[in-house]
């Protein structure tokens, strides 16, 4: 599965993440990760979130620059050696990553593990073989939050 | 103290007859080039109409725009055979212009510049560190073939490499420089580095010009360095540096009448104005044989000082240059068009409508930015090509414009729209 993370182009400048936010609350969409990644003057806001492309419509109506970029969400086990395990097989098969992000869903049991590889769905099949679950959008939201453990 | 009293002290009789003699030849020669034989028979003008000088205004003025569009050889006015020499201005194909010189040409441009330095007292003597661009630039050349003529010893040091610059100083023992007033500003940083006193060389003169500079400025690098500082001035149509120039009352810069006829006009009904009220400069070459230009519109904003100077010399003088008519800017010595930038900016893929151009002076370095809208379909992204726009812009630009811009990628939209023509440029240089 392919999931979508939302890049947003913006100026180095203070206040840019707060309009981001501020918009994306109003319309109820909510933030699983980001990540931003800055050049001198300007760089890109990374997001996940629960629903991207209502996410896209609302901030690309206020004038910013939104792209949708088809991510890999892997689970992880978020134990020691967890990571390991994914990057060692992406090494082995030569996949590059652009760009990659973490987040932990259930404390000491899962993780997932957000990549921009150039072939996400080459990357995808090379993962699944080895028996990684990936996760789309809607897996990604429908994830349940760890402090429900609880219950 | 001249040096050549005569044609400097001239009474001004005299001196307009000389110029209408010279303003006759000038329009039998002009007449030779494509341009003006086109345009002279265009108004049905012969030689013998022009009786005075003020039968000048018969012809209509020549614009940059008119070099530009019958580059490169419209305007020339003898057999490429008699030609020796020729500059250029930067600009890709169809913005360049070219001038041509024949050795008469040269020599009498070289003569202007040696009356012009030893006016303020260069000699024989001299060891003269000319530190500007030599090449197609007529700042370099210009200056040294008049300083060669005086007997100075020149080093043909170029611009840049301050370290070595005032190694040369100290080696040589330099006397007389040429630098434009920001790299003069620039290098007392570099002096203050190096912990020697930039009083403490033997330069007692230099030829400060190639940008617009204000009496404060000259002060500042008159203080700094202790040496008295001669504004210059010159356009490559006019050959380059030596149109006009200060004596040593710093007060105006003396034209030299006898190769240049000068009129001030209104830049909009091209009327002429009484001395001492601004408006645009336009030259008349009045002994060019190679490429004569007749009324050009330098685009350069003065006036005339009225009254005659304490020094003797009748050719009378222009305030420093303000400012121009258009939107030209100068960096580092380096004349830009807006508009170059603009035409490279949108060969571009990935520019999107709109850009500013940001001048600001840190200390005594000048520098460009420039923001440029990303175009919302190139955005992918990813912030890898971003950085490859960035690159391309800056690459793009610096061999268009010669100098290296500092590019901001901004968002689409976001710089200020306006209503009719676009405010391209923010000039945050004061003095």
């Amino acid at each position: 599965m392919i999931a979508s993370q939302l890049s947003i182009f913006s100026e180095n400048k203070p206040g840019k993440l707060a309009t981001v936010t501020g918009i994306l609350a109003k319309e109820k969409v909510n933030i699983r990760a980001t990540t931003i990644s800055t050049s001198d003057t300007f760089g890109v806001i990374n997001l996940i979130v629960d629903d991207p492309e209502r996410a896209q419509a609302a901030l690309t109506k206020t004038g910013m620059l939104v792209k949708i970029r088809r991510v890999l969400a892997v689970l992880l086990d978020d134990q020691p050696g967890g990571l390991n395990k994914l990057a060692q097989l992406l090494a082995k098969e030569d996949i590059n990553v652009n760009n990659a992000y973490g987040f932990v869903l259930e404390n000491r049991v899962s993780a997932v593990f957000v990549l921009d590889v150039d072939q996400p769905e080459k990357a995808e099949k090379v993962i699944e073989k080895k028996g990684f679950k990936t996760l789309d959008a809607d897996a990604l939201s429908a994830v349940e939050p760890f402090h429900y453990m609880k219950y | 103290m001249y040096w050549g009293k005569a044609i400097e002290t001239m009474d001004r009789e005299d001196l307009a007859a000389l110029q209408l003699e010279r303003l006759q030849k000038t329009i039998g020669q002009a007449a030779n080039s494509f341009y003006y034989d086109k345009l002279f028979k265009e108004i049905g003008l012969k030689t013998e109409d022009i009786r005075s000088l003020a039968d000048l205004d018969k012809i209509p003025p020549t614009t940059k725009e008119d070099l530009r569009e019958h580059w490169p050889y419209g305007f020339l006015a003898t057999s490429r055979d008699e030609l020796v020499r020729m500059h250029s201005s930067s600009g890709t194909t169809g913005r360049a212009t070219v001038i041509f010189h024949t050795a008469g040409d040269l020599n009498e441009w070289t003569n202007l510049l040696s009356r012009c330095m030893y006016m303020t007292g260069m000699r024989k003597s001299d060891v003269f560190q000319n530190m500007m661009t030599y090449g197609l630039f007529t700042g370099g050349l210009g200056f040294h073939y008049g300083a060669e003529r005086i007997g100075a010893l020149v080093i043909p040091a170029g611009a840049g490499n301050s370290k070595r610059q005032i190694q040369l100083f100290k080696d040589f023992g330099t006397t007389v420089i040429h630098i434009i007033p920001s790299y003069a500003l620039h290098l007392s940083t570099v002096f203050e580095e190096l912990q020697i006193d930039p009083k403490d060389t033997n330069i007692r003169i230099a030829y400060i010009g190639a940008e617009p500079h204000s009496e404060k400025m000259r002060q500042k690098i008159e203080d700094i360095y202790g040496f008295k500082a001669y504004n210059s001035y010159g356009l490559s149509e006019m050959n380059g540096p030596g149109v006009a120039f200060e004596c040593p009352c710093q007060n105006g810069l003396h034209i030299w009448e006898d190769n240049f006829l000068v009129e001030i006009l209104d830049p909009l009904t091209l009327q002429p104005l009484p001395d001492g009220e601004e408006g645009e400069l336009v030259l008349t070459t009045l002994v060019r044989e190679g490429m004569p230009i007749i009324r050009y519109r330098t685009k350069d904003l003065t006036r005339i000082l009225p009254g005659i100077c304490d020094c003797g010399r009748t050719h009378r003088r222009i305030e420093r240059i303000k400012g121009r008519t258009d939107d030209m800017l100068i960096l580092k010595g380096v004349n830009i068009f807006p508009i170059q930038i603009e035409k490279k900016l949108m060969e571009i893929q990935g520019v999107g409508k709109n850009f500013l151009i940001i001048l600001d002076r840190e200390g005594y370095n000048d520098h460009m930015t420039i923001k440029v809208e990303v175009e919302r379909q190139f955005f992918n992204g990813d912030l890898k090509n971003l950085e490859q726009l960035r690159q391309t812009i800056v690459e793009g630009l610096k061999s268009d414009i010669l100098i290296t811009p500092k590019v901001d990628l901004v968002e689409p939209d976001s710089l200020p729209q306006s209503e009719g023509k676009a405010k391209r440029v923010i000039d945050n240089r004061k003095d």
